[in-house]
C-alpha cells in the first residue's frame, strides 16, 4: 500500500497553464497519474494536451470529481490557490511553491486546522509525493523511483530525497511512497504525520527520514519514535557543519542560537533507536542492509 | 534581512510604535548635528548587527557636544567582534525607571505566533530563560484570530509590568504585533522596553528580522538591502541571482538544491577539508547557471579547488556536463575541478565529459570518493 494517494487519486492542477505547472502535470500524467483537470482563472474552457481547464477549484471537482490538488503558482498567489482548494473540497493539496511569505504559511495551515480539519496540505517548498507505479504528484523524476516497497522515505530536502530514491533503487530496493515535507518553517504535514502512516502501512516494513538543521520536527519525532514506532528507521541528517544564524537555501533550515542544530537532531534520533548515518550514501547502504534483513 | 537598530526603530515609528527622537550619524558633525537637534544629553549607539555593543564600548552618553565628539569619534571605526562601525544612532537620552522584554516570533513546532514579555528587561532573554523561566510571559496567539488589547492587557498583567506601564505596554505590543504580522518580520524584538520615569513606555531598541520572502510586497525594504554591508563575495553572488554563502575553507562547492549543497559541506568536513561556501544553483542547472557560478567560486582567492555535486532528478546530468563544458569555455577557471554527477541520464554526462578530462577536470563515481579527492587537492 501506499500512503496519502493510491493509483485512484484524481488530480486537479492549480497553474496548469503556466510553464512549470504543465511541464509538470504534464509530466506527472505521463508518469500514469490521473490528472483530470487544470485551473486557471480566465482559461477555462481551454485544454492542455488534452486535460480540461476550468475557471474555478469547485468547477473543476464538480466535472471530474478530483480529490488531490497539485498548486504550482508564484508565491503571492499561492495561499489563496491552497485555501481556494479546501474550499473548493479537495482534500489532499500538494504545494510546491518556494517562496511564500512565512505570515501566509502560518495563516493558511491554521486555517485550514480550523476550518478543514479533514483537509490535509503537503508542503509548500516541497517536491511532492510518489507513489511509486501508482500516483506522483509534483517534482520527482519517476524514473528513479522503484515499485513495490518495502521502504518509505520522508524528507525535509528535494535533492537528498531524489538521492535516497535513487541510492535504493539501483540497489533493487523499492519504496511505497516517498513524502517531500519541504523546508519551509510552517510544513503543512510533518515528520510524524508521515511516521505514523507509515507505521500503519502493512506494505512498508522500513523507514527512511531526511532532515536537516532548523526548527525541532526531527527532535519531536524522535520523541514519537520512542513511543510509538515498531519500524526499522534510518536516519540522515543535513547541515553539520553548516553556520548559526544563516538560512542555508531553504527558509526553514536556520540555526536560531543554539536551537535546530543538526547535532542535537541526530542525537534524539539515536536516543530513539533510529539508525542515524553521516551521509546519504551510508544511509542508503544502511536501509539496503536493513531490508536484505527483514 | 536583519535590520540595523535604527533602521528597526524606524520600521517600528511606520506601525505607531514609540521610540526615542534621534538620527543617523556616519561623521562625528553628523553626530553633533542631530544632538543639538533633538537635545541634550544622547546617546551615541554603535550601528552594527551583533550583540553585545554597550560591553564592547559601543555605547556612550555624551551630556555635550564635547563629549559627543569625543565619543562618536571612538566609536566610528571600533571594531566589534569583527563588525567595524560605520554608522552611528544618536538619540536622546531617556531616564529609565523599568525595563521590559518584548518580542514576537514563530512557534515553529505549534505552528503559531509565539509573545514573549518579561518585567525583567535588558538583559540577554535566552539568560533569563535559563535562570528564571517564570519571568517570561509566553503567549501563543492564532495567526488567523490575531492579537487584540482586552488579550494584550491580560498579558501585560500576567508578566507583571509595573501597575502605571500596564495601559500603554499594551497598545505598544498590539502595534508591534502589527508590525511583526503586516510588516513581514521573523523576529520583532524590544529589549529594553523602558517606562521612563515621566510615566511613558517606549522602545529603546530594536532588533528586526525581515522575511526576505515577503520583500515582494514591501518596496520600502530597498532602502534597508542598500545598507547591507555584507561579505563582498555574496553581494557578487547576490547580483548574479544565486544563493550563496560565504564560509572560511578552500573548497569551493557547487550543488543542485540546498539539502545536497548542506549536504556536501558535512561530507568535504568528515573527510578533513572545509569548504569555502555553500552554493545552491537550484534546479535548473543550464550552462549560464553554471558558469555564474564558477565564475563567482573561481573569485575567491582562498579557493584551491571546486568540487560540483549535482544530482539529476529533473535536471539531467547529461546537460549539466554540457552546461559545465559551454562555461568552460567562456570563462578561465584557475582551480582544478572535481565534479561528482550522478541520477538521470549520468552515464551520458560522464560520456559527455570523458574527451575532456585532465588534472583540472576530475570525475569521480560518488559523493564521497569526490569529497575525498577534492580535499587531496585541496591539502597538497
Amino acid at each position: 500500500m501506499s500512503i496519502f494517494v493510491d493509483e485512484n487519486t484524481t488530480v486537479i492542477v492549480q497553474g496548469l497553464t503556466g510553464g512549470q505547472g504543465r511541464f509538470h502535470g504534464l509530466r506527472n500524467r505521463d508518469y500514469g497519474t490521473r490528472v483530470v483537470a487544470g485551473v486557471t482563472p480566465g482559461k477555462g474552457g481551454s485544454d492542455v494536451e488534452g486535460i480540461p481547464v476550468y475557471n474555478t477549484v469547485r468547477e473543476a471537482v464538480d466535472a471530474t470529481g478530483a480529490t488531490a490538488s497539485f498548486v504550482v503558482v508564484p508565491p503571492p498567489f499561492a495561499a489563496g490557490a491552497i485555501m481556494e482548494a479546501a474550499e473548493g473540497g479537495i482534500t489532499f493539496i500538494v504545494c510546491i511553491t518556494e517562496g511564500i511569505p512565512a505570515q501566509d504559511e502560518a495563516v493558511t495551515y491554521n486555517r485550514l486546522v480550523e476550518e478543514f480539519p479533514g483537509v490535509r496540505l503537503l508542503g509548500p517548498n516541497c517536491p511532492g509525493i510518489i507513489s511509486p507505479g501508482k500516483c506522483n504528484i509534483g517534482i520527482t523524476s519517476g524514473d528513479i523511483a522503484l515499485a513495490g516497497g518495502p521502504v518509505g522515505i520522508v524528507s525535509r530536502s528535494g535533492t537528498l530525497t531524489y538521492q535516497a530514491l535513487y541510492e535504493l533503487s539501483v540497489q533493487g530496493v523499492g519504496q511505497t511512497t516517498c513524502v517531500g515535507i519541504g523546508g519551509d518553517p510552517v510544513p503543512g504535514t510533518n515528520f510524524i504525520d508521515c511516521l505514523s502512516a507509515f507505521e500503519a502501512d502493512p506494505e512498508t516494513k522500513a523507514v527512511m527520514m531526511i532532515g536537516e538543521i532548523g526548527g525541532s520536527e526531527e527532535e519531536r519525532a524522535a520523541e514519537w519514535i520512542t513511543h510509538h514506532m515498531t519500524k526499522p528507521v534510518v536516519a540522515y541528517i543535513a547541515g553539520v557543519t553548516a553556520p548559526p544564524g544563516r538560512k542555508m537555501g531553504h527558509a526553514g533550515a536556520i540555526i536560531s542560537g543554539s536551537k535546530g542544530t543538526a547535532q542535537a537532531k541526530m542525537a534524539a534520533l539515536s536516543a530513539a533507536g533510529v539508525r542515524v548515518c553521516q551521509n546519504p550514501t551510508e544511509a542508503g547502504q544502511a536501509m539496503v542492509d536493513i531490508v536484505a534483513s527483514l | 534581512m536583519d535590520l540595523f537598530e535604527y533602521q528597526g526603530k524606524q520600521y517600528f515609528a511606520r506601525y505607531g510604535i514609540a521610540v526615542s527622537p534621534g538620527g543617523v550619524a556616519d561623521t562625528v558633525d553628523e553626530a553633533l548635528a542631530v544632538a543639538e537637534r533633538v537635545g541634550y544629553p544622547v546617546v551615541v549607539k554603535a550601528q552594527v548587527k551583533v550583540g553585545g555593543r554597550g560591553k564592547a564600548g559601543g555605547v556612550k552618553l555624551a551630556a555635550n557636544a564635547d563629549e559627543v565628539r569625543t565619543h562618536a569619534g571612538t566609536i566610528l571605526g571600533l571594531d566589534i567582534k569583527g563588525h567595524v562601525v560605520r554608522r552611528l544612532w544618536i538619540e536622546r537620552a531617556s531616564d529609565i525607571a523599568r525595563e521590559y522584554y518584548a518580542s514576537f516570533t514563530l512557534d515553529r513546532p505549534n505552528k503559531v505566533h509565539l509573545g514573549m514579555l518579561s518585567a525583567q528587561g535588558g538583559v540577554e532573554i535566552e539568560t533569563v530563560a535559563q535562570e528564571d523561566p517564570d519571568a517570561i510571559a509566553m503567549l501563543s496567539i492564532d495567526p488567523v484570530r490575531g492579537l487584540d488589547l482586552a488579550t494584550a492587557r491580560r498579558w501585560v498583567a500576567e508578566a507583571g509590568l509595573d501597575e502605571e506601564a500596564r495601559a500603554q505596554a499594551a497598545e505598544l505590543l498590539v502595534k508591534l504585533y502589527e508590525c511583526y504580522t503586516k510588516g513581514d518580520c521573523d523576529l520583532a524584538e524590544i529589549n529594553p522596553l523602558i517606562l521612563t520615569t515621566a510615566g511613558t513606555v517606549h522602545a529603546l531598541d530594536a532588533k528586526v528580522t525581515l522575511d526576505e520572502n515577503a520583500s515582494y510586497r514591501h518596496p520600502e525594504w530597498d532602502e534597508f538591502r542598500a545598507t547591507e554591508t555584507e561579505d563582498p563575495r555574496e553581494r557578487r553572488a547576490k547580483e548574479k541571482g544565486l544563493n550563496y554563502i560565504g564560509l572560511d575553507g578552500d573548497v569551493g562547492i557547487i550543488a543542485n538544491g540546498a539539502g545536497l549543497a548542506m549536504s556536501t559541506l558535512d561530507v568535504v568536513n568528515q573527510v578533513g577539508g572545509s569548504a569555502a561556501n555553500f552554493l545552491d544553483i537550484g534546479g535548473g542547472a543550464n550552462a549560464d547557471v553554471m558558469a555564474a557560478a564558477l565564475e563567482l567560486i573561481n573569485s575567491d582567492p582562498k579557493v584551491k579547488v571546486i568540487f560540483v555535486n549535482v544530482f539529476g532528478g529533473i535536471t539531467r546530468v547529461d546537460e549539466v556536463a554540457t552546461g559545465v563544458l559551454e562555461a568552460l569555455g567562456r570563462v578561465t577557471i584557475t582551480s582544478p575541478i572535481v565534479l561528482r554527477l550522478d541520477g538521470t541520464n549520468a552515464v551520458e554526462g560522464r560520456a559527455i565529459l570523458a574527451p575532456h578530462l585532465s588534472d583540472t577536470l576530475i570525475t569521480e563515481p560518488t559523493m564521497l570518493d569526490a569529497a575525498r579527492r577534492a580535499v587531496a587537492i585541496a591539502n597538497a
